[in-house]
């Protein structure tokens, strides 16, 4: 017996309810932009700069002993955390004032107090560094790879599509990313170069999926001549229902195990990821193609924009 | 009529091997792959320090030490072309100013002379240009030489390459593993040591510039307190806390001349022992000669290593230079002076390392969540479209060892954010199948025979998936442009995992589909 997530033939009349989801959007955007703003994101070392340590202990040390110990040491904010294992400690110490000599010498200091106050059996798993030149050029880059990501995939679309598709799909990205962030500033999980690949991949897999629901709203838009543009759209969305939850479900399914099984480091990333896919998921259904009613799509703009068809040959039948 | 060409087939069943063949190498180990014949495919997936455990280092050359030192080169130029030249050239105020060296001349009739004798200086570079700009005013009261922007970017460019020369002297010292040391940029070099967790001597190895040179001591000034003398200066001791000493700054013998230096021990203390070249085992020898009986100080990176006195002249060019080492610090003294001294000195701009275990450990969840993905989209895909689901499960498969074979063969660097982009892509590339298969159901419900709703399934879906795998493999491409070091490791396999899913997709399942179709000819499809 096989199982149908969604069945045969839908008709769920989306877009009457589009001011509802509309207004969760807006009401999810504005929460983020607010705890971006305020709150702020755990920037990690790749962006603020500074030392991270993960040591590996004989025996689960005490944080609070460690604290206060690793306080002492006038190296400014020091934050601790378990990472997978009441043994394994993330040690982040902030940037230091002054050259590289600084922030080796920090590096050394933090090591020699935890080996005297545990004793000489730490295995050091991760050291890192990251300098203000370099955290700043990081920065940098992140925002121009995500800004000219979204760019080469607006023109992509406007040249197969047409303009309100492009304006679609730039929505549902917008979207997607800063509620992305805004997880990441509610959530207070790091972020850090991982993050902005996740957010990278989460752009790629959204506009994946509302490209599929925009191949299909044009399709019908050349089937269907005389169908109210509402009605239409509705369709759209339905026909491709199926498809966009299978997919959701199947990538979910192995960044699920990528959560449970990929280890501590992994599992922010997949964590940035499960959220993406949902919510990359429910912009194609309840922003991209509703968007298009907003700004106006007709079947007459596909004629005056010289709208071409491109895939004429795959309509033989 | 629905039909596959045969030399298609076979194509696509070739690459399917050829995936297969490359990946498999990948399950044996390094040593027994060693005994196979040579054109057996024996490439193994490069994995990225994050995976094998290791350091990754950013070093920056100090830029402004370089052209400091440029400008303070260039006095010394000025002087002795004035010195030497005939008549003796008048000047005054010579020093460096900003970004040039400026000075005046005593007597405004010694402009041309000047200029003349100065001449040499200003080299014509491939460029075209000149290398110094020589301005030297009508009165002769106000002159400067500023190097061209040219000549300062090949200096440092010279500079870079010589740092990089001497790091990898060092590293290799220390005998770490197959270290990679490449320039990056304008100024900063990229120094990679494989299975190094901790590299904290290297980094204090690379700390230092290890310049060192030979001066005498000035007796006149207390070496406590009061007042330096002109010509000389205070330097603090290397190993004794508080403790500074008074030395002429003229350099007697320089550490370029030395040719050996190995550590050992001298009554029982950690020393280092060093040979002279020709050259400076003269200078030594008349330095010792002329100076019998008082301190000899031996300065490193401006920090005074000792000041024995001179017992009798030491003619061999041989020397033992003792300081309060510890064993470490005898050996690291030692490799340093072998290695040579660093042009300018390096600053890390950015430390990554990762032990061996957390390496190891990184492989296994990633392993395990790899297969466990696998399984799960798997049992999905059978579950929701039958024998259809298999087929995507075979795609799926292959996919994975096109993925493998291309690493291998593209000497691409694996990740751990590279298994988390295989992951995610063995969720999206069923997707490529997924929309077929959907495709083919509404066909179905339509009303189409199931050889026409497949091979229309196929058709349709095509446009999609091409158009939803460019703009994820945009995105790819961007990260890959864009991104350093591990994240390049995702884009790489999240970039080949959609050029494979789309192979795999479009044509391996089409033609199983296809071919089983036109085999079984089914009534009805039970997608």
């Amino acid at each position: 017996m096989k199982i149908k997530l969604v069945p045969a033939k839908t008709k769920v009349p989306f877009l009457q309810q589009r001011f509802i989801t509309f207004g969760i959007s807006a009401v999810l955007i504005l929460l983020s932009a607010f705890m971006f703003f305020g709150p702020g994101l755990n920037k990690g070392i790749d962006f603020e700069g500074g030392i991270m340590i993960e040591a590996g202990f004989e025996t689960a040390p005490d944080l609070g002993d460690m604290r206060s110990s690793l306080g002492g040491l006038g190296l400014g904010q020091i934050s601790l955390q378990t990472f997978g294992a009441p043994d394994d400690i993330l040690i982040r110490v902030q940037r230091q004032d002054g050259d590289a000599e600084a922030q080796k010498n920090a590096v050394a200091k933090v090591k020699a107090q935890l080996v005297a106050d545990n004793g000489a059996g730490i295995s050091y798993r991760r050291i890192e560094f990251v300098g203000p030149t370099v955290s700043a050029e990081l920065v940098d880059t992140a925002i121009l790879a995500v800004l000219v990501s979204v760019l080469a995939i607006l023109i992509y679309i406007w040249l197969r599509f047409e303009w309100h598709y492009s304006v679609g799909a730039i929505a549902a990205l917008g979207h997607d990313v800063i509620l992305t962030i805004g997880m990441f500033a509610i959530t207070g999980i790091e972020f850090n170069i991982a993050s902005i690949a996740a957010i990278l991949t989460i752009v790629g897999y959204s506009i994946n999926d509302t490209v599929v629901v925009y191949d299909r709203i044009r399709e019908n838009f050349r089937r269907y001549k005389k169908m109210d543009v509402k009605d239409l759209l509705d369709l759209s969305i339905n026909e491709t229902l199926s498809r966009t939850v299978m997919t959701s479900v199947t990538t979910l399914l192995a960044l699920i195990a990528l959560f449970v099984f990929g280890g501590e480091v992994i599992r922010g990333f997949a964590t940035a990821m499960i959220f993406g896919v949902v919510v990359g998921t429910y912009s194609s259904i309840f922003v991209a193609a509703p968007i298009l009613l907003q700004i106006g799509l007709t079947h007459h703009n596909e004629e005056d924009d010289g709208f071409k068809p491109s895939d004429d040959e795959a309509y033989d039948v | 009529m629905i039909s596959f060409p045969k030399w298609k087939a076979a194509l696509i069943v070739l690459v399917c091997l050829l995936g297969v063949v490359y990946t498999l190498p990948n399950f044996v180990s390094k040593s027994n792959l060693e005994g196979l014949p040579e054109w057996v495919p024996n490439q193994h997936i490069n994995l990225g320090l994050d995976l094998q455990g290791g350091s990754h280092l950013l070093l920056q050359v100090d830029t402004d030490d370089i052209v400091k030192k440029m400008l303070v080169s260039l006095t010394e130029t000025v002087r002795t072309s004035f010195r030497s030249a005939e008549p003796r050239i008048g000047y005054r105020n010579l020093k460096v100013s900003r970004n040039s060296v400026s000075f005046s001349l005593r007597k405004p009739e010694d402009r041309e002379a000047a200029r003349l004798a100065l001449s040499p200086i200003a080299v014509m570079m491939p460029t075209g240009q000149r290398s110094h700009l020589i301005e030297i005013s009508d009165d002769g009261s106000s002159a400067s030489i500023t190097p061209s922007e040219q000549a300062i970017k090949d200096r440092i460019s010279a500079v870079v390459l010589q740092s990089i020369e001497i790091v990898g002297r060092r590293v290799n010292e220390t005998g770490v593993n197959e270290p990679t040391i490449q320039r990056q940029g304008a100024d900063r070099i990229l120094v990679q040591l494989p299975g190094l967790g901790d590299p904290q001597r290297i980094i204090d190895l690379l700390g230092q510039t290890a310049q060192m040179t030979f001066h005498l001591v000035d007796l006149s000034g207390s070496a406590t307190g009061g007042s330096v003398p002109a010509g000389s200066q205070r330097l603090p001791s290397l190993n004794e806390e508080g403790q500074t000493y008074v030395i002429k700054n003229r350099v007697m013998v320089s550490g370029e001349n030395l040719e050996d230096a190995q550590p050992t021990f001298q009554q029982g203390q950690p020393v280092v022992s060093i040979r002279f070249n020709g050259l400076g085992g003269k200078q030594f020898g008349r330095v010792t000669t002329e100076n019998v009986g008082k301190p000899f100080a031996i300065v490193l990176d401006g920090k005074v290593v000792s000041a024995p006195r001179i017992n009798e002249p030491i003619l061999g060019g041989a020397a033992i230079i003792s300081g309060g080492f510890n064993v470490q610090g005898a050996q690291d003294l030692a490799l340093l002076l072998r290695a040579g001294a660093l042009p300018a000195p390096l600053n890390i701009l950015e430390q990554r390392s990762v032990g061996p275990d957390l390496g190891a450990d990184s492989i296994e969840a990633g392993k395990i969540a790899g297969i466990i993905g696998l399984v799960a989209v798997a049992i999905f895909m059978i579950l929701t479209y039958g024998l259809f689901g298999i087929v995507a499960n075979i795609a799926l498969a292959m996919n994975m060892f096109l993925i493998g074979a291309s690493l291998s063969v593209l000497g691409a660097t694996l990740t751990l954010p590279g298994i988390a982009g295989i992951i995610l892509t063995i969720g999206m590339a069923v997707d490529a199948n997924v929309l077929i298969f959907e495709r083919i159901r509404e066909e179905v419900r339509n009303g189409k025979s199931p050889i026409n709703a497949i091979e229309s399934g196929y058709k349709r879906a095509f446009t999609t998936i091409v158009d939803a795998n460019v703009t994820t493999g945009i995105a790819a491409v961007i990260l890959f442009v864009m991104g350093s070091g591990p994240v390049k490791g995702f884009a790489v396999t999240l970039g080949v995992g959609i050029i494979c899913s789309m192979f795999t997709a479009i044509l391996l399942s089409r033609m199983i589909i296809t071919l089983w179709a036109q085999r079984s000819r089914p009534k009805t499809l039970n997608v």
